[in-house]
């Protein structure tokens, strides 16, 4: 496999960033990894995974719609849409990788969300197998295997080298871009930690958590479960879950006026959130037991009905990492599942 | 780039008629004249004021009509007010259609017909009464159990009676919730009404109203022997997006806006009542 | 200490004082307890968890609590009691539907600060002469407990109970600490500095509202930030402005009831040091009006409800903003 040794990264970063917008993830003064646009010295981040979901690149917390311009009873609408540069993630991993896929069911799906598609469509990501998955990670339990992530091109490090495999068209075509960089290189040293990171998945905590009891056929029963109460009993009604989650996708639209002229912009929105489905006359989600199993039922039961039992969860394990009061999709699943 | 349904398009108000105390009607042209686009009868569209906000109306025009589109609305939250004080001449964005809509080519064809509404429900029911009447040929009898709170509160009530009541091909009745001065017609709750004038069982229903008057009329429908396959309704929930991405009106795995918002009680019925 | 809590709320229920129980649930793993209400001595013995991970403050969940049918059980730390107070001197609390067991407080671990040292795959920590011993899948790791420690116990203000109906421990007392040298250090520096140092910081935040949803001075019924009828409702910055309303009104609006019980920034997914900008109120209301402790008792009027005339001039927040 193709390769590069591990103190010559850098100045792979150096010649991708040359050629188009490079993110990486490093990591921040408080020791927490995010992705930020590569500058010459910014050194690859050692952490599992970043706070914030790769999401961003493709649905980010807020982005422009349209403009108007409104002028006595005339209106103008201004098309602000702009072909996005081409640019290229380094560090995905695995769980965010599948994040995509998933992402891709709900905006690329007619009719196609053109905002979405455009970044999607200049992206090339490049995924980043996990040797020391934490415990919080579930991935397996939704059918990733996290020593081979998905992406257009992925990489393994061995501790001394990185190793790069095309996946895509896509990948293949930025691999050769690259290729005068790379090297043949001996694999053995990878198979063996590849072969330890895939023990060691067989021993996280989180090893058999089990999707079985879940998926659109079971809507009613779980709709009607009496343990929704006890679970969303300490909910506080924030969407920190839902923003650190690689999957959620829900969004708010709304106007601002700028002084001169108005702004329609989208942005995450969360279905924790009180008003989330409220009108002038009534509101469908109540109460936060309602507003709480409508996350975990569009993760385990909605979603996989309406995508051939696909679920809308990939285990990255950041709501486990993230909620203030420790509530997540592991517990609810775990309260939920069939009991033999 | 291709277009995006999130953009919208502008539409031009060219009339404005008051139905009632708190609904209008609006007549909405594209700016070169004609409509802004097509549509099936069920079918909504995206309103907005930039600034102000957007919301999913009902068309309440049949596709039959050619000129204009129409949208009756009632007052009721910040959107609503301001289309409201708006003056004819005003341009408005629209998008859209979205959502099914009535099966009026299949399921719907050659039946007999039964269009129960309330209050503002009968929006989105005109615009399929209008449809049936246009070709009336491809369906059986059409009857229209329509109330409102009073008189005043009928919404279309100019049409219902030059042309609904005046078509001897439609039976048209009237209630309202109570006693008023000027009023000859029947009075009382359109569910009780419903069980009264006892409609055959052999037709198809079309309800629609608010969530109180399609629960009871519903219930009394199956006391009188309907079965929930024959009885269609049209849903409204909060929407931003229309095209079942932004997540929020839902019914379980069901997007209002885009699987609904027409459904048969029975496709409800294998729902979770979250709505 | 958890057993003896879990006895006395089993007493507390069985001789019927209390209906019900809050406190703090076994999670998936040792440092992920969530706030809950036990209703019975066997949810107890199976569920109920205290040590050093059990963070949450429990009071915000007693003004629902407080107006259900019976008497509730509070397990309250210091720094909780003092949020208490203050809810109960907002009659957000109904205090007689609560009874009050203090219980010691920290210094409380943060499994953040911990994995913030590159220690992953965590299964176990054991405290041994404040030197962590760390099981992880990867093998044991160490790190002094001291570097642990929650933000908010790093400059505990009190380990004295304020309000309690009865104590399992010692009662501690009121401490010097050290928790507005931060705040100096930003009072210290120049307009542009402090510009900068804030919106560093404060472009991170992501909107999650779970600094607010967490506050037990955030008790509104309808936030303004979520009231269309506001008109300042947002969701998301729309511009570089927005970014730092949200967070400025929200210490405006809890200043002077700020007890400085730490949650908003243990709850920051972000990180954001949010801690401080509350501090800088109750920093700036000392200095102003004199010595004020938000939820010491239930009775003092606030400095900012009430007014004196050797209270400062209002020209003085303007003086001050001058450089």
């Amino acid at each position: 496999m193709l390769k590069i040794s591990a103190d010559k990264l850098n100045s792979l970063f150096d010649a991708i960033s040359a050629k188009q917008t490079l993110y990486i993830t490093v990591d921040n003064e408080k020791g927490s990894a995010e992705y930020k646009k590569y500058e010459s010295g910014m050194t690859l981040s050692k952490s599992l995974n970043t706070v914030r979901s790769a999401k961003d690149f493709f649905f980010p917390q807020t982005e422009n719609l349209a403009d108007f311009k409104v002028e006595g009873k005339n209106i103008e609408v201004i098309d602000v849409r702009e072909e996005s540069e081409d640019f290229v993630v380094f560090g995905v991993r695995a769980c965010d990788a599948r994040s995509f896929t998933i992402l891709d069911k709900v905006f690329l799906s007619e009719p196609v969300d053109s905002y979405y598609k455009n970044r999607r469509e200049h992206s090339t990501i490049i995924t980043m197998a996990c040797t020391k998955p934490a415990e919080t990670c579930f991935c397996t339990a939704f059918g990733m295997d996290p020593t081979v992530p998905e992406g257009d091109v992925a990489v393994f490090s061995d501790g001394e080298n990185y190793f790069f495999l095309e996946r895509t068209e896509k990948g293949k075509k930025f691999i050769a871009s690259i290729s005068d960089m790379l090297e043949d290189g001996d694999t053995a040293k990878l198979n063996e930690v590849q072969e330890k990171a895939r023990n060691i998945m067989k021993k996280l905590p989180l090893a058999n958590l089990s999707t079985k009891s879940f998926g659109g056929e079971r809507l009613m029963k779980h709709f009607n479960s009496e343990k929704w109460a006890e679970l969303s009993e300490s909910c506080l009604g924030c969407g920190t879950c839902t923003f650190v989650c690689p999957t959620c996708q829900c969004y708010d639209i709304r106007d601002f006026n700028t002084g001169h002229g108005i702004k329609r912009f989208r942005c995450w929105d969360s279905c924790m959130y009180s008003d989330f489905t409220k009108m002038a006359h009534g509101n469908s989600r109540n109460s936060q037991l309602e507003r709480f199993r409508q996350r975990f039922m569009h993760k385990l039961v909605y979603f996989p009905a309406n995508n051939n039992g696909e679920f809308g969860c990939v285990g990255c394990g950041r709501c486990l990492s993230k909620c203030p009061v420790s509530m997540n999709i592991v517990k609810v699943m775990k309260a939920l599942e069939d009991k033999e | 780039m291709n277009n995006d349904t999130l953009i919208p398009l502008i539409g031009v108000v060219t009339d404005i008629r008051q139905d009632t105390p708190d609904v209008k009607t609006f007549r909405v042209n594209a700016i070169e004249g004609g409509k802004v686009f097509e549509h099936m009868p069920g079918q909504c569209a995206m309103l907005s004021i930039p600034g102000v906000g957007e919301g999913m109306f009902s068309i309440t025009s049949s596709p039959t009509n050619k000129e204009f589109m129409e949208f009756s609305i009632k007052k009721c939250g910040c959107l609503t007010t301001w289309l409201h004080a708006m003056d004819v001449g005003q341009q408005i964005t629209i998008r859209g259609p979205y959502g099914n809509y009535f099966p009026v080519e299949t399921d719907l064809k050659g039946k007999d017909l039964l269009f129960i509404a309330g209050g503002i429900g009968l929006a989105p029911l005109r615009s399929v009464i209008n449809y049936v009447r246009d070709n009336r040929a491809n369906y059986g009898d059409v009857q229209i159990i329509y109330g409102s709170r009073s008189k005043d509160d009928l919404v279309d009530y100019q049409e219902i009676i030059d042309e609904w009541q005046a078509d001897p091909n439609i039976k048209v009745n009237l209630t309202i919730d109570r006693e008023q001065e000027g009023w000859d017609g029947h009075v009382g709750f359109v569910p009780n009404y419903v069980k009264e004038l006892n409609p055959s069982t052999n037709k198809t229903v079309l309800v629609c109203g608010p969530p109180i008057m399609i629960k009871f009329t519903l219930a009394g429908l199956k006391e009188l022997g309907f079965t929930e396959t024959q009885v269609y309704t049209t849903m409204e929930l909060r929407m931003k997006c229309g095209v079942g991405k932004c997540g929020r009106c839902n019914i379980g795995n069901k997007y209002v806006c885009k699987d609904g918002p027409v459904f048969r009680f029975d496709q409800l019925g294998e729902l979770p009542d979250e709505y | 200490m958890q057993e003896a809590m879990i006895k006395r709320a089993k007493e507390l229920l069985a001789d019927g004082t209390v209906n019900r129980v809050i406190g703090w649930k076994k999670g998936e793993f040792f440092y992920d307890a969530t706030p809950a209400v036990f209703r019975t001595a066997e949810e107890l013995d199976r569920q109920f968890i205290f040590d050093d991970f059990t963070q949450a403050n429990v009071s915000k969940y007693l003004v629902k609590e407080s107006r259900k049918d019976g008497k509730i059980l509070a397990f309250l730390k210091p720094c909780d009691t003092y949020s208490f107070n203050q809810l109960v001197k907002e009659h957000r609390i109904i205090r007689e539907n609560v009874y009050v067991v203090g219980v010691p407080g920290g210094p409380k671990l943060d499994i953040e600060k911990i994995k913030a040292k590159g220690i992953t795959g965590v299964l176990s920590v054991k405290n041994e002469n404040y030197t962590l011993k760390i099981e992880t899948l990867y093998g044991t790791e160490e790190m002094p407990f001291y570097e642990a420690i929650s933000g908010k116990c790093e400059s505990c203000k009190s380990k004295k109970h304020v309000a309690y109906d009865e104590l399992i421990g010692e009662d501690g007392e009121v401490l010097e600490s050290n928790r507005f040298d931060m705040v100096e250090k930003l009072e210290n520096m120049t307009a542009e500095e402090r510009f900068n140092f804030w919106q560093n910081e404060l472009s991170k935040c992501i909107r999650c509202n779970a600094c607010r949803n967490v506050c037990p001075a955030c008790t509104c019924e309808n936030c303004v930030f979520d009231n269309p009828k506001s008109g300042v409702d947002n969701k998301a910055p729309a511009d570089s402005f927005e970014e730092k309303m949200f967070h400025i009104i929200r210490a405006f609006h809890v200043a002077g009831r700020c007890t400085d019980c730490g949650e908003c920034s243990r709850v920051c997914p972000q990180n954001i040091p949010l801690h401080l900008l509350n501090r800088k109120f109750i920093k700036d209301i000392n200095s102003l009006y004199g010595e004020y402790q938000a939820g010491a008792d239930t009775t003092t009027k606030a400095p900012l409800n009430d007014y004196n005339t050797d209270d400062c001039e209002p020209s003085i927040v303007h003086e001050r903003g001058v450089e």
